[in-house]
């Protein structure tokens, strides 16, 4: 029994490919639809990334800077930096003494030189300063509540600034970039099931046209595995071959013309990252798009067939 | 081997029945020919042996098997049992003539060095030695339908149905496909054929079963054609 089992199911195997070879202008019609749609996928993924990483490089520029009065001492700087390190949405807490506050000043406002001057001939009026770095910019107020505690409040000169800025610019971009990344999702997401309905509809299309030949096996008294097997198997052939070829296709595309993509884009993506990240996770890419190949391919022709396979009833 | 008792079939369209409380009985090894003209119901009949469509009332059992308790996964067993040669031959187009005929073999789960030895056995029986590499459309009318029987006999079914077999064929290329199936006869299977064909039920001499507009109207034995 186990040996009839093995030979059925390479007989299975070997018929899907023999008919995949016969089947080739179908199967080329079919995969050259796959191609398109899993490339787009593979695109929008890859695109999805590259803005949300500069998505996050815009974000961690953003900072909190709190200005110490000169009256605070070491030890109080010690206790309150690490007060403000325990707190969840602070990612970091960096502390620049008023030496250091006015180096960062002079280095910033180099080409002015009578600012600089200006601050020279003073005796350093620049605050000693801890520049936080908050992990979730939407939620800054856990910070900005302990900020404003009469304890803490007390040895601020200034009220915290927000990058320098006001709060609403901040307010802006962490809005600004929220949407684009939802975008990004919702995007991917849209075209991962449009790409799945298209190819869906031509592995039903490439099927309708043989519904004869399952008919008939069906009538010769085959069981619904064995008919269904080979069509599993070539749809299976095309979701792999497709997807590589789609790989290919990006991998083409970023060899042949970064500089032509970064130069398209206007700037508003950083190709040189895309390209490393499609780099990086290639292979991870790779097995994703035969893995989707695959399932897409396997469940459409499974359900494809299943309305030919039917039964009459009374 | 093949009883119906009272069967009639209308088909969901129609307010006539195709077939009107049919009644047969066909003994083990039997050579049967059902006669009658197109639209009589040859072709519904034997679509109800084969399970193809069933019943709207009546009783069928084929083989000892009861048509009303077979569930749908016991129905590719059922047609397993018995060989069928269909009017439109029903070959696979993307087989080649010798795939066509160890199909019926591979999908039971016969091995590959039985396949190899017994199908080039059936194809010589009907006479088509030397065409195995051929593709179904490279074959003339008649070709096509021995490869069909060829097919319907390779697994020794118990029953062989035949639909109007020689209906596409010259009357001398007919009869050598009558031969085959009294041959098939011989060797101890059921045969079920219909046939408009007049001088093949002459010839043939054998248990006729005549039907008009879906009722059984004459069954004998030895009998010629008569409508």
């Amino acid at each position: 029994m186990g040996k009839k089992k093995l030979i059925t199911f390479w007989r299975i195997v070997h018929t899907g490919m023999v008919n995949f070879a016969r089947n080739i202008s179908l199967a080329i019609a079919a995969m050259a639809i796959m191609v398109v749609t899993l490339t787009i996928v593979l695109f929008s993924l890859i695109i999805n990334d590259t803005f949300s990483h500069t998505i996050y490089q815009i974000t961690s520029k953003i900072d909190i800077s709190v200005y110490l009065k000169d009256s605070v001492n070491q030890q109080q700087t010690a206790k309150l930096l690490g007060e403000i390190r325990s707190l969840s949405n602070v990612q970091s807490a960096a502390y620049l003494s008023k030496a250091q506050a006015l180096k960062v000043y002079e280095a910033q406002n180099s080409s002015n030189q009578q600012l600089i001057q200006a601050v020279q001939e003073t005796n350093n009026p620049l605050p000693a300063t801890i520049i936080i770095k908050p992990r979730n910019l939407n939620d800054l107020s856990s910070i900005k509540s302990f900020l404003s505690l009469p304890a803490v409040n007390k040895l601020q000169t200034d009220p915290p600034s927000y990058s320098g800025q006001e709060k609403q610019a901040i307010d802006r971009i962490t809005h600004a970039t929220n949407v684009l990344r939802e975008i990004g999702v919702v995007a991917v997401i849209v075209f991962a099931v449009v790409s799945v309905l298209i190819i869906f509809n031509t592995i039903q299309m490439a099927i309708f046209n043989r519904r004869d030949e399952i008919q008939i096996m069906r009538l010769l008294g085959a069981s619904t595995s064995y008919i269904r097997g080979p069509f599993i198997v070539e749809s299976i052939i095309y979701g792999v071959v497709s997807a590589m070829i789609s790989v290919l296709i990006i991998n083409e595309a970023f060899q042949a013309s970064s500089t032509t993509l970064q130069a398209s884009s206007l700037g508003l993506l950083d190709i040189g990252y895309a390209n490393q990240f499609f780099t990086d996770k290639f292979l991870v890419l790779l097995i994703l798009e035969v893995v989707l190949g695959i399932v897409i391919g396997a469940v459409s022709s499974l359900i494809a067939t299943r309305r030919y396979l039917k039964f009459k009833s009374r | 081997m093949i009883l119906l008792d009272r069967v009639s079939k209308t088909y969901s369209k129609d307010t006539k029945p195709s077939l009107d409380r049919v009644s047969l009985h066909v003994e083990p090894k039997e050579f049967v020919i059902v006669v009658g003209q197109s639209g009589a119901g040859k072709t519904t009949l034997l679509r109800l042996l084969t399970r193809e469509e069933r019943q709207t009332t009546g009783k069928i059992i084929v083989g000892g098997i009861d048509y009303d308790k077979l569930k749908d996964r016991e129905i590719p067993l059922l047609r397993r049992k018995i060989g069928v040669v269909f009017q439109d031959f029903k070959l696979l187009p993307n087989k080649t003539i010798f795939e066509n005929v160890a199909f019926a073999l591979e999908m039971v789960g016969m091995g590959n060095k039985e396949i190899r030895n017994t199908v080039p056995k059936v194809l010589d029986i009907v006479n088509l030695t030397g065409k195995e590499d051929n593709m179904p459309i490279q074959l003339s009318g008649g070709e096509r339908q021995r490869v069909a029987i060829a097919r319907a006999i390779v697994r020794q079914p118990k029953i062989l149905i035949a639909d109007e077999p020689t209906g596409n064929l010259d009357p001398k290329h007919a009869w050598d496909v009558i031969k085959i199936l009294e041959k098939i006869n011989r060797y101890g299977t059921t045969v079920l054929l219909t046939t408009h064909n007049q001088e093949i039920v002459n010839r043939l001499k054998r248990r006729v079963v005549t039907l008009k507009d879906g009722r059984v109207v004459s069954d004998r034995a030895n009998a010629g054609y008569k409508i």
